[in-house]
């Protein structure tokens, strides 16, 4: 035993040095020694919420690929250096360290939305530019460095109520929510504010937790039995198949509308379209869209990683065109400290449009909010289609 | 020399314990201050403060009580919860940040001890696994009502829903607190690595006074055997609950450190649900079961090895796993233990240290 | 009509929760720990049986097959590699924390190989739903699947250990080890033959939880694997109608939960009606009460 807890303290003792080490290193980059811009993403990709972290991180590194080989940021190269946070606020926080000591001079991130707000916090102190593609609450942005290429959880629940009363789709409401999850109860709460004001009548607000995500029989049920006639659901599109396979069973067919966490249903490996035809969904991104840009990223993506981008992979994508054109905009060079690069891009982040994938005219206000305007999306012969 | 050979061996085991800790507090500041330490290590220590605590205070229930808890994470919530809830309440109210923490923690601590003794008193007499899956049906409770807790201040006073924001009903003017899953969002970040060292050591203090006193061995006995204790007339109940609820509350210490330390406070599977419960677990089984300074070195190692191999990629986690089962076979298994004890231990005494360790 | 319709989910529910209760509870019964990877094996028993059927095109009983096989030989090499070097460890948590470290190692595996995207699984029951009521009660052919498998395997289990010689043997082991030894049951062997067994189960369990919740990702397994072991303890663990009766019941609380009281709180109504049942009845529904001797 006595020899055992030597050799741990021994290795202990050898990791801290490892990490002193490193941390030299750190010290030194800070002032950015080397000739390449260095960009950091965070997000998951273990765990539960790894799909999201890892559609992220495969779109930001294509964007990446594509900048340098054009020729990089003024003429800089970027390197890209994605960490594992495990969707956890902690971690993320741990994930940013270890960035900092590789010497990121902005961040990508983070993914999800608890640790987006923890990160921030810890950005803002080190005056370090973010720029998440994905964190959906409002505290994300927060802070006057902190920007987002997504929409925020209040406007999409906002946006999808006044859509659904405009178009006259419903007046009966049932609501299928994670009562567990940032993201859901966010929409869902702005959604019934708005669905109020519309004069919508919110007939059943269920929920789910992150413990009990297999069944929604009762859910369901209890939506057929308030004769809803529209059931908005505002989560992920892995839970949202199961929901439509299970009211597809109890020969429920409502409209289903949701947000921009349903686009990637139609890519689950071998679900059944036929279930979510006639499915709606509030999105910025389309992969079966027309446009150039986009049919080149989604080729370029499926040859690069297999599979079909999703919004995720998009907003990443979009993210780091982003950083360029500000960058650019600001003429940031990679001897720029963080805190420098980040005074001027902020700034630059307010005077560029982008044409991206999830939008025609990307820009961003002060507030860190994107202007673009959702588009919704509904799934005729299993396949995307944008209403006009 | 001869005064170190005259102390008695428990004395010098928590002087070793206390000195580890001092010993590796000192080095970091050293690092601290000539700035060679790497903001991911710096990032980690407040965090590692609490996991000592937790290991250290989940040994105290699973190697001195006896009893397999695996819902030490909804301790832990509730002191995180109760202490972020006050601290976001009185940020203006009490400026003084030191005040205010050290009042947080005391709310932190008690709370969560009430929640010791609330839950204590049904599930102590339950027995093994069941005691176990029964203070994980606890954790899991806590986790989540705290999930779909809405709390909001306004002018006049404080709003409750278990529903949504909506229908907390509040004045314009009034703010959320604590928002359903986004749980607490802007907790002052009071926590420090030196104040979290120091309660590393009150909660060493407790935890070895506990167990060498009158008290720590009458728990002790309850451990070995129930029965005789009873008939010695020992009160097994008070014991059992006396140790578990101290467990507690020094859980609830962890989650103040924990909550003041990020911005965010949200009750995931992943930092207050079962999860969370069985790595305390996994901490206090890697270091040794009842042995305290075990648990401080294993909470510590486990804690860096993640962030250590994130050079790694996509193997992390594999990695992380197979280190794991490869040092409970090498800590554990008793042929493994043979071999180290063959091949490894030069002195004779090897034998009677480890006796004297549990 | 709805409360029959509920029901029949809680049921539908249960079922899948009681099949994976059965391998735990078995496990538990004759090697004594609670093995946290069985939750992990079923997810890696779907994996097998998707990609059979998508990859290599194999007809459904072909590929229910390989994945028996393959989870069969997957337990046993876990038993051997890192459960057995620790059964005479000094306390028996050891094991139970190993058991977390395989677990994590097979999701890690599992993300590895697979991917992080949700795959979707298709249903390998070959029954068609049955309509009642003028369509408003269904009770689904996996549903019925599920039970009858359940039921087969409560039987065949039970009349494997009290007729068979390698059954005796496994009941000799979980009553005492050490006597067991001694009249010369060979105790490695048999646990051995437990975890092939377990894991065999397992990965018929995860035929079944996909095909009854179509959808896999490498954390399947994880919550289910939990959810059961809440399950076998609720029905008294280490008793195999036990583990059918908690996990229907289970099913049934957890709907009746969602249902009647509150979706919100659908986990504290389980969680706290099982701590309810094991105040009441501390080893379980139809769990042994020992009394504890001097």
């Amino acid at each position: 035993m006595k020899n055992w807890k030597k050799m741990m303290s021994a290795a202990l003792t050898a990791a801290m040095t490892v990490t002193m080490l490193a941390g030299c290193g750190g010290g030194e980059t800070e002032k950015g020694s080397s000739d390449t811009i260095k960009i950091g993403g965070i997000g998951p990709v273990t765990g539960d919420a790894a799909i999201y972290g890892e559609a992220v991180k495969n779109g930001a590194e294509l964007a990446v690929k594509e900048i340098n080989e054009a020729g990089g940021i003024n003429g800089a190269q970027i390197e890209f250096n994605f960490q594992d946070d495990e969707a956890d606020a902690e971690k993320a926080v741990n994930a940013y360290n270890t960035l900092k000591d590789w010497g990121m001079q902005a961040l990508l991130g983070t993914v999800t939305s608890a640790p987006c707000v923890a990160v921030g916090e810890v950005a803002q102190a080190d005056n370090m530019f973010l720029l998440t593609p994905s964190g959906t609450a409002v505290e994300c942005v927060q802070y006057d460095n902190a920007f987002r290429v997504c929409f925020s959880d209040p406007m999409q629940g906002a946006e999808s109520a006044k859509y659904i009363a405009d178009n006259q789709l419903a007046t009966k409401i049932a609501v299928i929510y994670n009562s567990s999850d940032v993201y859901s109860t966010g929409i869902y709460q702005a959604f019934a504010k708005e669905a109020e004001t519309e004069g919508l009548e919110i007939v059943a607000a269920e929920a789910f937790t992150a413990e009990s995500k297999t069944d929604f029989s009762v859910q369901l049920q209890k939506a057929k039995d308030a004769g809803a006639e529209l059931v908005f659901l505002p989560f992920y599109y892995s839970e949202a198949a199961l929901v439509l396979q299970q009211a597809a069973g109890i020969n429920y067919s409502p409209i289903f509308f949701g947000c921009d966490g349903m686009d990637g249903i139609l890519d689950v490996e071998g679900f059944d379209a036929d279930l979510a035809n006639n499915l709606m969904f509030l999105s910025p991104f389309t992969p079966t869209s027309t446009d150039e840009a986009i049919q080149k990223f989604v080729t370029d993506y499926k040859e690069a990683y297999g599979g079909t981008p999703n919004q995720f992979a998009a907003d990443a994508y979009d993210g780091v065109y982003a950083m360029k054109a500000a960058m650019e905009k600001a003429e940031v060079t990679p001897d720029m400290s963080a805190s420098d690069i980040c005074d001027v891009v902020k700034g630059a982040m307010t005077e560029i449009t982008i044409s991206g994938v999830t939008a025609k005219e990307l820009t961003w206000e002060a507030s860190g909010e994107p202007s673009k305007a959702p588009m919704v999306v509904k799934i005729a012969d299993g396949d995307y289609a944008v209403v006009e | 020399m001869s005064g170190m050979k005259k102390m008695k061996k428990t004395t010098k085991s928590n002087l070793i314990t206390y000195g580890l800790v001092i010993g590796i507090y000192l080095v970091t500041q050293i690092l601290i201050m000539t700035g060679s330490i790497s903001s991911l290590l710096q990032g980690l220590l407040v965090p590692l403060c609490s996991y000592v605590i937790l290991a250290v205070s989940l040994n105290l229930t699973v190697g001195i009580l006896g009893e397999l808890s695996l819902g030490h994470a909804g301790f832990m919530c509730v002191g995180a919860f109760t202490s972020a809830f006050f601290s976001k309440c009185m940020v203006d109210a009490i400026p003084v940040a030191g005040i205010r923490y050290f009042l947080a923690l005391l709310i932190g601590a008690a709370s969560a001890g009430i929640f010791g003794i609330l839950i204590g008193i049904p599930v102590l007499r339950l027995k093994g696994d069941y005691l176990a899956i029964v203070t994980l049906a606890f954790g899991e409770i806590i986790k989540n009502v705290v999930n779909i807790l809405f709390i909001g201040r306004d002018s006049n006073g404080f709003h409750f829903s278990t529903k949504d924001v909506m229908s907390l009903g509040m004045e314009p003017d009034g703010q959320v607190i604590i928002n359903g899953p986004q749980g607490i969002t802007g907790t002052p970040k009071d926590s420090t690595f030196t104040i979290g060292v120091i309660l590393i050591l009150i909660t060493l203090v407790i935890v070895l006074n506990m167990i060498h006193s009158r008290s720590g061995r009458a728990i002790m006995a309850v451990r070995d055997n129930r029965i005789a204790a009873e008939s010695i007339g020992i009160n097994v109940t008070k014991y059992k609950l006396m140790a578990f609820s101290v467990s507690a509350a020094l859980a609830g210490v962890a989650g103040v450190i924990y909550s003041h330390n990020l911005a965010t406070l949200t009750a995931q599977p992943k930092n207050f649900g079962y999860n969370m419960s069985i790595m305390i677990l996994v901490f206090v089984v890697l270091g040794g079961i009842g042995n305290i300074r075990g648990s401080i070195i294993a909470a510590i190692v486990l804690t860096l090895l993640p962030e250590m191999l994130r050079g790694l990629n996509d193997y992390r986690m594999l990695i992380y796993a197979v280190v794991l089962i490869a040092m409970m076979l090498f800590n554990w298994s008793p042929k493994a233990i043979e071999w180290r004890e063959k091949h490894l231990s030069k002195r004779k005494f090897a034998k009677k240290k480890c006796a004297e360790e549990v | 009509m709805s409360f029959i319709s509920y029901l029949i989910n809680g049921i539908s529910l249960g079922s899948v929760y009681a099949i994976i209760a059965l391998g735990y509870t078995m496990v538990y019964g004759i090697a004594k720990m609670l093995n946290f990877a069985h939750g992990d094996v079923i997810m890696i028993g779907a994996y097998v049986v998707l990609t059979a059927m998508t990859s290599a095109g194999l007809p459904a009983y072909a590929a229910v097959l390989i994945a028996v096989v393959f989870c069969t030989l997957l337990g046993m090499l876990i038993e051997r590699v890192a459960y057995k070097p620790l059964r005479n460890a000094a306390s028996p948590l050891a094991v139970l924390i190993t058991a977390i470290g395989v677990s994590y190692l097979l999701q890690n595996i599992a993300l590895l190989i697979f991917g992080a995207n949700t795959k979707s699984f298709t249903s390998v029951v070959p029954i068609p739903p049955v309509v009642l009521a003028d369509g408003n009660l269904t009770i689904t052919g996996e549903t019925i699947m599920t039970i009858a498998a359940c039921i087969v395997i409560m039987i065949g289990l039970t009349v494997f250990i009290k007729k068979s010689k390698s059954g005796q043997a496994m009941l000799a082991v979980s009553e005492d080890r050490g006597a067991a030894q001694l009249m010369g049951i060979n105790v490695n062997k048999t646990i051995a033959l437990t975890f092939a067994i377990g894991s065999a189960l397992a990965a018929i369990a995860g035929v079944l939880l996909c095909s009854a919740y179509p959808t896999l990702t490498p954390y399947t397994g994880a919550m289910p694997g939990i959810k059961a072991f809440v399950a076998a303890v609720f029905g008294g663990i280490g008793s195999i109608p036990g583990a059918m009766i908690g996990g229907i019941l289970l099913g049934v609380i957890e709907i009746f939960g969602k249902a009647y009281i509150s979706s919100q709180m659908a986990d504290a109504i389980v969680f706290g009606v099982l701590i309810i049942v094991l105040l009441v009845k501390p080893a379980g529904i139809l769990g042994k009460n020992i009394q504890e001797k001097v």
